[in-house]
């Protein structure tokens, strides 16, 4: 097989690839560009520690090609941090809820969250639940995850209460 | 019912006398680079020229293995090296996990040599340019078989003709623990209950797959992996043949390992990649590999008999524990012992007959994960304590009240009880924790409320007279450097380790910089594993803190004026205790700063000690208890120590389909200190989670040695949807073993959940479930059987 040139957006920049067809957008993104927040866990689409946002939604990297990723906007967590690596509030609310534990399906969470919040507002704790059963986790028993994202939740919708709700 | 955020300051029983550090709960810096995703994993490593290794596995669970062809794989373009059995210098692993004590002298091979004894087992090894040639390769090995008969659990292992997984015999440990006259007190029991109960093959689940990368450098073969226990290094010397000061392990911060990167993983086979290539190499296993070739929980068949005087009692018990240990004995033999020693709960028994034994079978191999034998065997006691209080109508709680073990009591090894025992406390807490049972939601449901209360080991098995080392250095800027071998998790082992020293030295979180898990660099600790590392390493780093200050005081002392005894080191400072206090955790004081005063900083403590050619520098070793155990009497010492708890749940069974929703969760244990709070909430709740995932769902199925849930998606670990939050009750009784009187956390919260959720469904339907998983199928049986 031969290999293609392809521009990736990622975190707000563009990066030129040479992938294979069947690459992954997970091991483009993991072994290419070294984006060690977008982890291999399962490789079906079960655990969710390769998830990224395409666009703003949450997607499985292992379960999409690099190429068909060509032309949209691919944030990984570490696009969420501020200038000099500030800390995204949700990523806050997770470090003081204690919300990661060997923390490597914090990354997903904390995206799938995100996406959660910004289309729900301000969701109940079922409807987080629900948001993340997409993204395992083995530590922590879920209650702190929920704590922070709902912690999070609460704050966003103090800053802009009037965010339009889907 | 929900906790949100810390627990209220009424929710924990303070003890003792007031720490500034300990007993906060302070995110360290590794946590931080979790939430920024900053974290460099096993897998993250990359080399240049770096090659990617692959397994080749057997496909058959029992063969004799009657050629193996590689030319096709070495022909592939991109293909570096494929190695098999020949080219191992030592091609055997001796486990002898208990020490020798107990055990059938059994080895491993590294790479099959002529016989496969379980479906997964390494055959060969292949390492090319890029992972997808590396795959490729693997696939075009070709291994001939000769289908070999095998045995597929552990009661069929034990039968007179069964096939030998081994020629020396199918039993691998057959252990005992007895204590007074059992038989006789059974038969004049004024009443007795039995029962046989069941558990299934669990996979540890981490998200990160088993991984690694490893290198040459400077003649030392060095590998950085997902690893528990960095001592591995002496194998993999031994397997390559090389003197133990050539090999070098490294242990990355791991993505959860539960017992399951205890034993090696990738190590071994990443090892003879680089040996025979000379090139680094990078190993990942596949999630799909990793549920086929790893190990697993032990499956085991516990049967019970127990007597009691018709007052709640008890007076005997008889104990048969069957483990299934797989093809090799791996950690068996430490695993059924933990079982034995844990057999009677945190209950008095004067009289009990107690054997477990592992049995090999043409399974995958059985080893450590989180509970380590002593957690299957709660299902076991804790049915028995719930039959007796059926047939006793005595309510479960005093029952279990009537025969709580305390301090100084006699354990069946002949040992005592060394600590307090505050497990009534802890059943009260999670009860309390629950509180009012909710009704049914509507017709065909039925609710039931359970408990499960539990005695779990901290610390190795006493006989291996454990051993932690810890190197601490006030550096000349006044910040602090730790090393020490320790392994982290993601439990926060390495952050505990800097409270403590925080706590004594008075260095400010954030000027404290650890080094863990490195064979070559960093003092031995010991594996991350048996609850052991606060214990150990925790009283290791106490000492040396201690130590340190005790060296450095008399310095402080002359330049502040005061007796070395009545000095106080706290936020990066030194002054006479009392003098004033600056606020815990706070980086450097405002006051004073010019050396002289009230206090003095610890960056000119240093160069004051320099100045004196005092060292700030200190290495120390910390030793756990030592003792011994006869394995002939069945008596003697079994662990340093123990943490007790209770677990409580509500249920509902829905009777037409035998779904069990469990609609609130408690947890409550005598974590004796908690260094740590909110990590020691999240130990509890995360090992209740994974505890019921073990109770409802969990289950890989393994059918003639095939592995049916060969697919996560197949393989159910809760999901956020599944469960409850789980409430949590910390009680600090201050009398632990560990640091400042802690106990370890880490295994024992796993232990009580499948107890604790049958005795909820043996309330709400009136039968007690006795197999592992309680799936809807088995329970709608039980629902069917009472209807009969």
């Amino acid at each position: 097989m031969t290999r293609r040139r392809l521009v990736l957006s990622v975190n707000g920049g563009d990066h030129e690839v040479w992938v294979l067809p069947s690459d992954t957008l997970l091991d483009v993104l993991h072994d290419e560009l070294g984006l060690a927040d977008v982890r291999y866990g399962c490789g079906e689409g079960v655990c969710g520690t390769c998830t990224v946002l395409l666009d703003g939604e949450p997607v499985n990297g292992c379960l999409i090609l690099a190429v068909q990723a060509a032309g949209q906007k691919i944030t990984t967590l570490r696009g969420l941090m501020g200038p000099g690596e500030t800390l995204h509030p949700l990523q806050e609310c997770f470090l003081r809820r204690g919300a990661s534990q060997c923390g490597f399906c914090t990354p997903g969470m904390v995206l799938t969250a995100l996406d959660l919040v910004r289309r729900r507002g301000r969701p109940s704790r079922d409807e987080i639940r629900y948001a993340l059963v997409g993204n395992l986790c083995r530590c922590t028993g879920y209650t702190k995850i929920l704590d922070a994202v709902e912690e999070y939740a609460g704050q966003a919708a103090e800053a802009a209460p009037a965010e339009v709700r889907s | 019912m929900t906790t949100v955020g810390p627990p209220p300051a009424g929710e924990r029983q303070l003890t003792g006398q007031p720490y500034r550090v300990v007993g906060q709960s302070p995110a360290h810096h590794d946590f931080v680079d979790k939430v920024k995703g900053a974290l460099l994993y096993a897998a993250d490593w990359r080399l240049p020229g770096m090659l990617h290794g692959r397994i080749v596995r057997s496909q058959l669970p029992s063969a004799r293995i009657t050629g193996i062809d590689v030319s096709a794989a070495r022909a592939l373009p991109g293909v570096v090296a494929v190695l098999t059995a020949a080219d191992v210098p030592s091609n055997s692993i001796v486990e002898m996990a208990s020490g020798g004590l107990a055990e059938l002298e059994v080895s491993m091979p590294v790479l099959a040599t002529d016989r496969v004894r379980y479906l997964g087992e390494p055959v060969a090894l292949v390492a090319a340019v890029t992972q997808q040639i590396a795959a490729e390769a693997a696939e075009l090995v070709s291994v001939d078989y000769e289908e070999l008969p095998g045995v597929f659990d552990a009661e069929s292992a034990r039968a007179d003709g069964a096939p030998r997984v081994h020629e020396v015999g199918n039993t691998l440990v057959s252990w005992q623990i007895r204590c007074g006259d059992a038989a006789a007190a059974l038969a004049a029991a004024d009443v007795v209950v039995e029962g046989e109960y069941r558990s299934q093959h669990v996979e540890h689940a981490y998200l990160e797959p088993e991984a690694g990368v490893g290198w040459m450098e400077n003649g030392v073969l060095t590998l950085r992996v997902s690893t528990q226990v960095i001592e591995h290094a002496v194998t993999i010397a031994r397997i390559l043949q090389v003197p133990q000061s050539k090999v070098r392990v490294i242990a990355a911060y791991m993505g959860g390992g539960f017992g399951g990167k205890e034993d090696m993983t990738v190590e071994p086979y990443l090892a003879l990649l680089v040996w025979h290539t000379r090139r680094p190499v990078r190993m990942i296993w596949d999630r799909q590999e990793s549920l086929t070739g790893s190990t697993k929980r032990h499956p085991f068949i516990m049967r019970y008999r127990t007597g009691a005087t018709s007052d709640g009692t008890l007076t005997a018990q008889q104990v048969e524990i069957l483990g299934d240990a797989g093809a090799y004995p791996n950690l068996s033999p430490r695993v059924l012992f933990a079982a034995a020693a844990c057999a009677c709960g945190p209950y008095r028994v004067p009289n009990a007959s107690i054997t477990s034994s592992a049995m090999f079978t043409n399974n995958v191999p059985s080893s450590a994960f989180r509970g380590f034998g002593a957690m299957q065997i709660v299902l076991g006691y804790e049915s028995q304590m719930d039959e007796l209080a059926a047939r006793l109508r005595i309510s479960r709680t005093e029952l279990r009240e009537r025969n709580f073990l305390a301090k100084g009591d006699l354990l069946p090894s002949g040992e005592r009880v060394g600590t307090c025992v505050e497990v009534g406390p802890t059943m009260h807490r999670a009860l309390a924790l629950l509180g009012e049972p909710p009704p049914p939601s509507g017709p065909g449901k039925v609710t039931g409320r359970g408990i499960g209360c539990n005695r779990h080991p901290y610390g190795r098995a006493i006989w291996f007279r454990d051993k932690a080392a810890a190197w601490l250095s006030l550096q000349a800027d006044g910040t602090l450097l730790i090393r020490c071998g320790v392994t982290d998790l993601g439990a926060g082992q390495a952050a505990s380790l800097c409270q403590i020293a925080a706590e004594v030295l008075g260095a400010p979180l954030d000027d404290i910089s650890i080094y863990i898990g490195d064979s070559a660099l960093n003092p031995p600790a010991g594996g991350t594993f048996a609850t052991r590392q606060l214990y150990m390493s925790g009283n290791a780093v106490l000492q040396a803190a201690r130590e340190l200050r005790d060296r450095m005081a008399p310095v402080a002392a002359d330049l502040l004026g005061v007796p070395p005894g009545e000095l106080e080191f706290a936020a990066g400072r030194v002054r006479p205790a009392g003098a004033g206090d600056a606020p815990a955790g706070a980086g450097g004081a405002p006051d004073g700063g010019d050396g002289g005063g009230v206090s003095v900083t610890l960056a000119e403590l240093a160069a004051a000690c320099e100045q004196r050619s005092i060292s700030t520098a200190h290495l120390s070793t910390w030793r756990g208890e030592a003792g011994s155990f006869d394995p002939r009497t069945g008596q003697g010492d079994t662990f340093p120590d123990y943490t007790y708890g209770t677990h409580a749940a509500d249920v509902e069974v829905d009777t037409e389909t035998g779904q069990v929703r469990v609609l609130r969760y408690a947890a409550c244990h005598d974590v004796g200190r908690a260094i740590n709070p909110m990590r020691v909430e999240g130990q509890i709740q995360g090992g209740a989670m994974q505890g019921l995932g073990y109770a409802l769902t969990e289950d890989m199925g393994i059918d003639d040695g095939y592995v049916q849930a060969g697919l996560f998606a197949n393989y159910l670990i809760p999901n956020a949807q599944d469960f409850p939050d789980v409430l949590v009750g910390i009680i600090e009784s201050g009398e632990g073993k560990g640091p400042l009187g802690a106990r370890g956390i880490g295994e024992p919260p796993i232990g009580n959940v499948a107890a604790t959720i049958a005795s909820a469904i043996q309330d709400a339907i009136g039968v007690r479930p006795a197999q592992l998983p309680m799936t809807p199928e088995r329970v709608l049986a039980l629902i069917d059987m009472r209807a009969t």
